[in-house]
């Protein structure tokens, strides 16, 4: 039997379990060892970059604001990312990567500021720090579950903007910092042709789709296929000389690392980090996003962002012109993510992509029975 | 002497609000093993309802029953229509469900109601009183507070404790097989647990709001440290939620009186995160059995 029908008994085997989220990335991450797709997985990044890059040359002087989306985009998909992985791969739920992103963001803000290092090094630094938060409070979490690690995240999300206005001189207090984002170098501008504030965003998509690369070679090794079992069987992965303990920190610290790029690139594309844009309700949307596009799943993170990026300004146009006036537009976009969201856990909690993948299996898997049916009958 | 006393009263009217709070996310945690993040949301919701009524000319005394009703129902539907369906999944499933009520709930309140804030009536003066010299800054508004709250809860721990109905729902929270092969209506129970925990939530909200100013979110910051105050007691305990709620808003009073008020949420982050270092289970959490 090849591995495609074992993906596809994984998922027969799913369908009994209506609601089970823990079948929901097994499924769609096979369930064997699977050959290296690094290759494959580079060369698809390389030319979706390109991709952004026409895209923007196609877009940056008519429409300037879906440039601007696009970087919105950039920064969201980071950090779901990162949870999707944390969540749908390691079981462990998360409401604080807002917070994580605000460590992140901070950083990149007060060492852009100095105007000491280069852009990479700052983005490098700001993981590091994102990652350290997130070692501290992995370690924590490491011994909770369900309730108990939500609310340790959940304090996490509303207590770390607290200590932003808390040193004042360093953090600029409410009022946040003013960032200066990066130029575009003399020799990618001898290559794209100058992009103004394009720049950005096809820069933020270089450092989101890096981060994807990252996360999908890693959910196929050795560490991923070691966070599966200690999410789906805590007992069967210990007695396999799996350190439950270790294995959840090193999740933790991965995505709060991703979190941490979401946080810089957030802070040059909206040029200001200030504690009001790392509210709960960031954490919250986050979720949102990896659940509706299919937990764990890293095609669904990219679904997730986009949903994110561009729902709310397409709902709010649609109240507007609906005659809603401007606060009730601007709580359409909340009240449809949430109703959503109650919406596809009680019918498809497996999200988009999840959804998606078992019906195409499943349908696969009924062919070949009735293929091999017509064979045995014809013999 | 008379500052520490006056912030201790501060820490202790916020701590009752807390455990207030902290005792229906316990309520609907035992009976059901889930988190109800919306509780906030849902007591917001309440609350607006009664700050229409009594902007339309109600008593006070007539639209705080009528939210409190309100809330019952409110509380009850969700159960019913839509926490029956996630119950037997995934803990995290059931998570993301309240969260997303959450989310849509203050949504929906900033749209039928109004986005900005608006002050709710006190039913009680805000000023304090003098024993001798010394000034004690519990309003007789906290002093309604503290003793609507405590005979709430004592009539809710009184129901679970010597009457016919609490001991179904703790059967029926106990062990529901068995519960239900004794004739218990377990469905019926879980959902009188949600609503009854609706009910106590929308008091609560009404009692916060008293003398303050409400906006949609306003409950979010009250339903998160409730949280982590039933998270610190260990969430299955009755007696821990009141306590992690009053040690919770006793700590906040004095770090925002002594050190610093931007420093109250990172105070109650490394509070929870130190109790659950050394007991992952909160502080009156039963043992645990292993599992292997």
């Amino acid at each position: 039997m090849s591995l495609d029908s074992h993906d596809a008994t994984a998922d027969g085997s799913g369908e009994l379990l209506p609601g089970g989220s823990r079948r929901v990335a097994g499924a769609s991450s096979g369930g064997g060892l699977r050959q290296s797709n690094g290759l494959k997985h580079l060369l698809l990044v390389v030319l979706a970059w390109i991709g952004i890059i026409l895209l923007v040359k196609l877009l940056e002087t008519d429409y300037p604001f879906r440039v601007t989306q696009l970087a919105t985009m950039a920064y969201y998909l980071p950090a779901i990312a990162g949870l999707t992985v944390l969540t749908g791969i390691n079981g462990q739920i998360s409401l604080g990567h807002g917070a994580l992103m605000a460590v992140g963001a901070y950083t990149t803000s007060v060492l852009l500021d100095r105007q000491e290092l280069p852009f990479i090094v700052v983005v490098l630094l700001s993981v590091l720090t994102a990652s350290l938060v997130g070692l501290l409070v992995g370690i924590a979490a490491a011994r909770l579950h369900g309730p108990y690690l939500a609310g340790a995240t959940l304090a996490l999300a509303v207590g770390v903007p607290g200590i932003a206005i808390y040193y004042r001189e360093l953090f600029g207090g409410d009022q946040g910092l003013r960032v200066s984002p990066p130029s575009s170098p003399a020799w990618f501008e001898s290559l794209t042709g100058d992009l103004g504030r394009g720049y950005i965003t096809v820069l933020g998509w270089a450092l989101a789709l890096s981060v994807l690369f990252f996360l999908s070679n890693l959910v196929n090794s050795r560490y991923g296929r070691q966070w599966r079992a200690v999410r789906d069987d805590e007992v069967a992965a210990s007695l396999l000389g799996i350190n439950l303990g270790r294995s959840r920190v090193l999740a933790f610290v991965v995505s709060a690392g991703c979190a941490g790029v979401g946080g810089t690139l957030l802070a040059v594309v909206t040029r200001l980090t200030a504690p009001l844009s790392f509210t709960i309700v960031l954490s919250l949307f986050l979720l949102t996003a990896i659940v509706l596009g299919g937990l764990g799943s890293l095609l669904g993170a990219v679904l997730g962002a986009a949903l994110l990026t561009f729902l709310p300004t397409f709902l709010s146009n649609q109240a507007l012109s609906a005659g809603l006036d401007n606060s009730q537009a601007a709580n359409l976009a909340p009240l449809v993510f949430g109703l959503v969201l109650v919406a596809v856990m009680l019918v498809a909690p497996r999200g988009l992509v999840g959804t998606t993948r078992t019906a195409y299996y499943t349908r696969k898997a009924h062919k070949r029975q009735a293929a091999q049916a017509k064979h045995a009958g014809r013999a | 002497m008379q500052q520490f006393l006056n912030v201790s009263f501060t820490g202790f009217t916020l701590g009752a609000i807390y455990a207030a709070f902290a005792l229906c996310l316990v309520l609907i945690f035992r009976a059901t093993r889930i988190i109800n993040f919306a509780q906030g949301a849902q007591a917001a919701f309440t609350t607006y309802l009664a700050f229409e009524m009594i902007d339309r000319g109600l008593s006070y005394w007539l639209a705080v029953p009528l939210a409190i009703v309100a809330g019952f129902v409110l509380g009850g539907l969700i159960e019913r229509v839509i926490i029956r369906r996630v119950e037997k999944g995934p803990e995290i499933n059931a998570v993301i469900v309240t969260l997303g009520l959450f989310v849509a709930i203050e949504a929906l309140i900033g749209i039928l109601f109004s986005q900005n804030q608006q002050g709710f009536p006190a039913p009680f003066g805000l000023q304090g009183f003098t024993i001798g010299d010394t000034v004690i800054a519990l309003t007789g508004n906290d002093r309604f507070r503290i003793v609507a709250v405590a005979v709430a809860a004592i009539m809710l721990l009184a129901l679970f404790r010597f009457t016919h109905v609490g001991l179904r729902m703790r059967a029926a929270a106990f062990g529901q097989e068995v519960a239900q092969l004794l004739g218990i209506r377990v469905g019926r129970m879980l959902t009188l647990g949600w609503a009854l925990a609706g009910a106590f939530g929308a008091l609560a909200g009404i009692l916060i709001a008293g003398g303050g100013f409400i906006s949609p979110s306003y409950m979010q910051g009250v339903v998160i440290f409730a949280f982590v105050a039933a998270v610190l007691g260990g969430l299955d305990s009755f007696t821990g939620a009141v306590v992690g709620g009053l040690v919770l808003g006793l700590t906040q009073s004095y770090v925002q009186s002594y050190i610093d008020v931007n420093l109250v949420n990172i105070a109650a982050l490394a509070l929870l995160l130190g109790v659950l270092v050394i007991r992952p289970g909160g502080l009156f959490s039963a043992s645990v059995a292993r599992k292997v």
